[in-house]
């Protein structure tokens, strides 16, 4: 598995477009935020926390419907699948694989997102912990939605139709995390319940999609 | 055995055996289910109905052991165009064991071996394919059609690494519509259901 790792990172290394693109994404859609709502500060503070997750999960899901599409593609999804790696231990690295090249590089951008939305600093701390937590939760929920929409016609489309909307817990508890934070209250409870969301994926998500790739 | 994808059936009614050391060549017109076959043998289609023996046990009961024991080569490459010829291989040979020098050495791709893969022709493709095929031993490989785009020499290499791989006691499985160098192979000739 960790060999596989090395190879996922590798890739990623030979193509830092990617990387690049769901990061510039991110700022992009933040920025976005402050031309449409106007300049008043408050309004824009009061928006940031689910602009925010709402912006990253969004960027995150960019390279996701490539993920086992490219693979496919060239014959490396039949020889990995006979590498005598399990189905889950294949869609676990992948997962894995996905947020550190795609959820880990969003964390450095975010107080530069922060600062456009007019973010207080002190919620910035609880800020990339919840965005850490919340693409964690969509990389791997993702991977499940990249096995299963594999070689589904439109399967691009299909995809955020299927993950988006499993999403939605994650985007609650993290943006209510970051509110408490930026109003001076103890984000601690809404970090948990992301954490625990996280938990939650960690081993289901990669059972279901190694099942998806095995009868496809 | 049979395999049917989607409403189709590709082919029924099939059985055969093959021994250690043994070649089967699979021929028969384009679509008459020779790929498949080989995605089936390799656990990567299911059987319709049928059952297929290892050793007198069935062969899919552990399907990472049954993975373990076989190489496929496939019409695509599986190689990544932006690592190079040397990492290409190194996943498999990490997989596997096996020496990535020596496997470059036997398809005569070692000078090229810090290349881009990208930047090799379609039968360097292939060897390099091919090499995957070097690393290291086992019991089983389902070819297919694995001599598209190799020119004379390196079929010749490939004749060696087949007879190698025979005479450690392998088996091959080859489906093809040009003559390979296996010497003594059976010919199973497969033809398109009605």
């Amino acid at each position: 598995m960790i060999a596989l790792l090395r190879r996922e990172l590798l890739l990623a290394a030979r193509h830092p477009a990617d990387t690049l693109a769901a990061v510039l994404f991110f700022l992009l859609v933040t920025a976005l935020f402050p031309f449409g709502v106007g300049p008043s500060p408050e309004a824009l503070a009061r928006l940031a926390p689910g602009a925010l997750l709402a912006a990253a999960l969004l960027a995150a899901l960019l390279p996701l419907d490539r993920l086992f599409g490219a693979e496919a593609e060239d014959g490396s999804l039949d020889q990995l699948l006979l590498s005598g790696l399990s189905g889950m231990q294949i869609t676990t690295v992948k997962a894995a694989g996905h947020w550190l090249t795609t959820g880990a590089p969003l964390l450095m951008a975010t107080p530069v997102a922060g600062a456009m939305l007019n973010l207080p600093v002190e919620a910035w701390g609880v800020a990339v912990l919840a965005l850490g937590l919340a693409t964690l939760f969509l990389s791997f929920v993702g991977t499940a939605g990249a096995a299963l929409t594999l070689g589904a016609r439109r399967g691009g489309v299909l995809l955020p139709l299927l993950v988006l909307p499993l999403a939605i817990p994650a985007i609650i508890f993290g943006a209510a995390g970051i509110e408490a934070a930026a109003s001076g209250l103890p984000a601690r409870p809404f970090l948990l319940l992301l954490g625990a969301l996280v938990a939650a994926a960690l081993p289901l998500a990669p059972l279901a999609a190694g099942a998806a790739l095995r009868t496809d | 055995m049979a395999v049917v994808r989607g409403e189709r059936v590709v082919f029924a009614g099939l059985s055969f055996r093959v021994a250690p050391g043994e070649a089967l060549l699979l021929t028969g017109p384009n679509g008459a289910g020779k790929s498949t076959l080989l995605r089936a043998l390799a656990g990567l289609v299911p059987l319709a109905e049928g059952e297929m023996l290892w050793a007198g046990e069935d062969a899919l009961a552990e399907p990472a052991e049954h993975a373990a024991r076989l190489r496929y080569l496939a019409h695509a490459e599986a190689l990544k165009p932006s690592l190079t010829v040397a990492e290409n291989l190194r996943f498999w040979a990490s997989r596997w064991g096996g020496d990535i020098g020596a496997a470059l050495e036997a398809v005569a791709l070692a000078p090229l071996a810090e290349l881009p893969a990208r930047m090799l022709s379609a039968g360097q493709k292939r060897r390099l394919a091919l090499a995957r095929l070097a690393l290291a031993p086992c019991a089983l490989w389902l070819l297919d059609e694995p001599s598209v785009g190799l020119d004379t020499a390196s079929v010749a290499r490939f004749g060696d690494l087949l007879a190698r791989h025979r005479a450690a006691g392998g088996a091959v499985l080859a489906a093809t519509h040009v003559p390979l160098p296996l010497p003594g192979a059976r010919e199973l000739r497969l033809e398109p259901a009605a």
